[in-house]
């Protein structure tokens, strides 16, 4: 689909330009004439509606930096002043804070739209595989990000996930040292790890702009999950999708700045406006929603090794998902048997992120132990995609496909006639 | 298919068991578990919501009078006190309370740091101080208190599971009589509200712990009810300018929102 440029420089400033550099070019082949599916749904806005989140967090995040002290004994203070002294630090910072909520909600609706119309499978391996590292990439800074405040939380929710790295044979302890700068979560930890949350999002951008690159050699899949027949299957990106991505994101937004302006503490923790204190436990140690399902798996397995493993685990299977899934047809919308399934796999994870917010003996209707249900929801998550994306991909009979997009969407007199939108 | 049923029984059964063992261990354990937070009714609830101006000023006078004998505010400063949104003091006012209390001062300018008889020099406080502490340091604290620490009240309503029904519930959970079988601790107090039961915190307050200038009657439920209101503003300082700018934000989003929506909709009229 990234066919041959339609660029036509008229001036002969823009023709002095595309000679030396290109960018126009590339912005008017990639923004504005890029043929896109006419199809996508609602579903396929949550790409742009990442971009933007990416963007506000560094924003705001680089004027927080302008006022954060990254020291052991004054950062919970900093923090403290940003809120009460700074102008409009309250905003920033809740727009920071809720910003990573908000990044992760999309992000999770964004990979679970890949896995349901099949976005991952060929020819588009390689952007669900960046699609993965930018996710890796996302929860790290979110993990550094978190210890910043230095509350409670902040503290202890360090202590605990740089402790898992201990759980390596031999080599662990070293590692979680190294990890630390000190024999303990502390001043040294502190630093680095602000030093990271500032360097990640910078790499971020630069994959986010691999994924976008590897997106635009086949172009967008879509809801139907059949490739780009002619031309008639799609529009321009501009104005077409330029208008539709604007007015999700503004829907997006508006439930952001709710949970900003009414609820900026309902993601968060009390705990962690209370400076940390390495001598005081908190009762449950809680990380973000965002990581709860990954908690559920690593406390739902006793030994802490193969806990640590099933964790990292879950994550690195996503890397193979284009060549675990056998089936011919991308989208579930085809697949009667496969999309059952991935509604369990979205219960699955629903429930083990439950699970992760519970305190480790809690037991749901004061009978289940919610470690056993976080067990059958882990191994169901890895039979998902060792067991039932393979078999389910050989034995099903999926439903017929349309002919093409335009036949599906237009009808077949419509797309026979050949309406072709105006460029 | 069998071998299914086998499977699921045995993990039913499990789990059936497991769960026996916990509810029995849960029944000893849990049962100082503290009580869910009162209901109470604040001013401040809601998108609407603003503090009580009346009730912040009373707030201050209880925390000023009451908690500040033990408890620190650190991230408070006088000049909060005048500020939009807060208990609106005048300026004078403001000047007047910060200049009621002395705070440490720096050396003089032969570079002393004591008097001659040895006592580190104090000067008064003005608007760009913050509160001062009871006490000089966390050793200090614990060492009048029992051994316990009188947690700082800046942002105490954040800080806790129930915000400010969780604090109020504490200031008014005293006085009540303890379960058969329950042990109150030595030194300790007994407040169901506070998680095990047992809280160092002798009941702060009394019927009549403060005299309200403007006539309001100082029962104990209003004190609490004014203290939690200034802790809860003391928490969120921005609050009201957050819900009014959200206000703003919202209003014109929707319309955003609106007018992006008539477009959407005009841009692919030929595409369906």
């Amino acid at each position: 689909m990234s066919g041959p440029s339609t660029y036509n420089p008229k001036s002969g400033f823009e023709k002095w330009i595309d000679t030396r550099l290109p960018l126009p070019r590339l912005l008017h082949d990639t923004v504005h004439t890029f043929p896109t599916p006419r199809n996508l749904n609602i579903w396929y806005t949550f790409g742009g509606i990442l971009t933007f989140c990416l963007g506000v967090q560094i924003v705001t995040g680089i004027v927080l930096a302008m006022h954060y002290v990254a020291n052991a004994g004054l950062a919970f203070d900093s923090v403290e002043a940003i809120m009460r002294d700074v102008n409009y630090g309250w905003l920033i910072r809740y727009i920071h804070s809720n910003g990573a909520s908000m990044f992760f909600l999309a992000v999770y609706i964004h990979m679970f739209r890949g896995l349901y119309y099949g976005s991952y499978k060929a020819p588009r391996e390689l952007i669900w595989i960046i699609g993965v590292l930018i996710y890796l990439l996302m929860m790290a800074t979110a993990f550094f990000g978190y210890v910043l405040p230095w509350g409670q939380m902040s503290f202890w929710g360090a202590t605990v996930i740089t402790n898992l790295f201990s759980a390596i044979p031999v080599v662990g302890g070293h590692i979680a040292t190294w990890l630390w700068g000190d024999f303990a979560v502390g001043d040294a930890t502190l630093n680095r790890f602000f030093s990271l949350h500032y360097l990640l999002p910078f790499i971020i951008a630069g994959v986010v702009g691999l994924h976008i690159w590897a997106l635009h050699v086949p172009g967008n899949n879509n809801p139907l999950g059949i490739d780009v027949k002619s031309p008639q299957d799609t529009v321009p990106f501009h104005p077409y999708y330029t208008v539709k991505d604007a007015f999700y994101l503004v829907l997006f937004v508006i439930l952001f700045a709710v949970f900003v302006f009414y609820a900026p503490n309902f993601f968060g923790n009390p705990d962690n406006y209370q400076p940390a204190n390495p001598l005081v436990t908190p009762p449950d140690i809680v990380p973000e929603w965002y990581l709860l399902p990954f908690y559920a798996m690593l406390r739902s397995i006793p030994s802490k090794l193969m806990g640590v493993i099933v964790m990292a685990g879950a994550i690195v299977t996503l890397v193979f998902i284009p060549w675990l899934d056998t089936s011919r047809v991308r989208s579930c919308r085809f697949r009667p048997l496969m999309k059952q399934f991935f509604w369990g796999l979205l219960v699955c994870c629903i429930l083990l992120g439950y699970c992760g917010s519970q305190s480790v003996d809690a037991a749901a209707f004061g009978i289940i132990p919610l470690v056993w249900v976080a067990r059958l929801a882990t191994i169901y998550y890895f039979a998902f995609f060792y067991l039932i994306m393979p078999i389910v991909g050989l034995i099903e009979t999926p439903r017929k496909l349309p002919a093409s997009i335009a036949q599906s969407v237009l009808g077949d007199t419509a797309a026979a006639s050949s309406s072709l939108p105006a460029e | 298919m069998r071998l299914n049923k086998t499977a699921l029984g045995l993990a039913l059964g499990l789990m059936a068991s497991t769960a026996l063992v916990s509810a029995a261990s849960a029944q000893e354990t849990t049962n100082t578990t503290r009580l869910h937070p009162k209901d109470v009714a604040f001013s401040f609830e809601g998108p609407f919501g603003t503090y009580d101006r009346g009730a912040l000023q009373r707030g201050f006078q209880v925390y000023k009078e009451v908690c500040a004998a033990c408890h620190s505010a650190q991230h408070l400063a006088f000049h909060n006190l005048m500020e939009a949104g807060g208990p609106e003091f005048s300026e004078a006012q403001a000047r007047a309370l910060a200049a009621s209390v002395k705070v440490p001062a720096g050396p003089d300018d032969k570079g002393n740091t004591t008097d001659e008889k040895g006592n580190p020099l104090m000067r008064p406080a003005t608007l760009a101080d913050h509160f001062p502490s009871p006490f000089p340091n966390e050793e200090a604290a614990r060492a009048n208190n029992g051994g316990a620490l009188p947690p700082d009240l800046s942002m105490i309503v954040k800080a806790r599971e129930g915000g400010a029904e969780y604090v109020y519930s504490i200031l008014t959970g005293f006085h009540m009589t303890p379960p058969k079988g329950f042990k109150v601790i030595d030194g300790k107090y007994y407040n169901p509200y506070f998680e095990g039961w047992n809280i160092s915190m002798p009941p702060p307050l009394a019927n009549n712990s403060v005299t309200y200038s403007d006539g309001t009657k100082a029962t104990i439920d209003q004190e609490a009810h004014d203290v939690v209101t200034f802790l809860a503003w003391a928490s969120e300082p921005k609050m009201e300018e957050r819900k009014r700018v959200g206000m703003g934000v919202l209003v014109f989003l929707i319309a955003l929102a609106g007018m992006l929506f008539a477009a959407y909709r005009r841009v692919w009229k030929d595409q369906h």
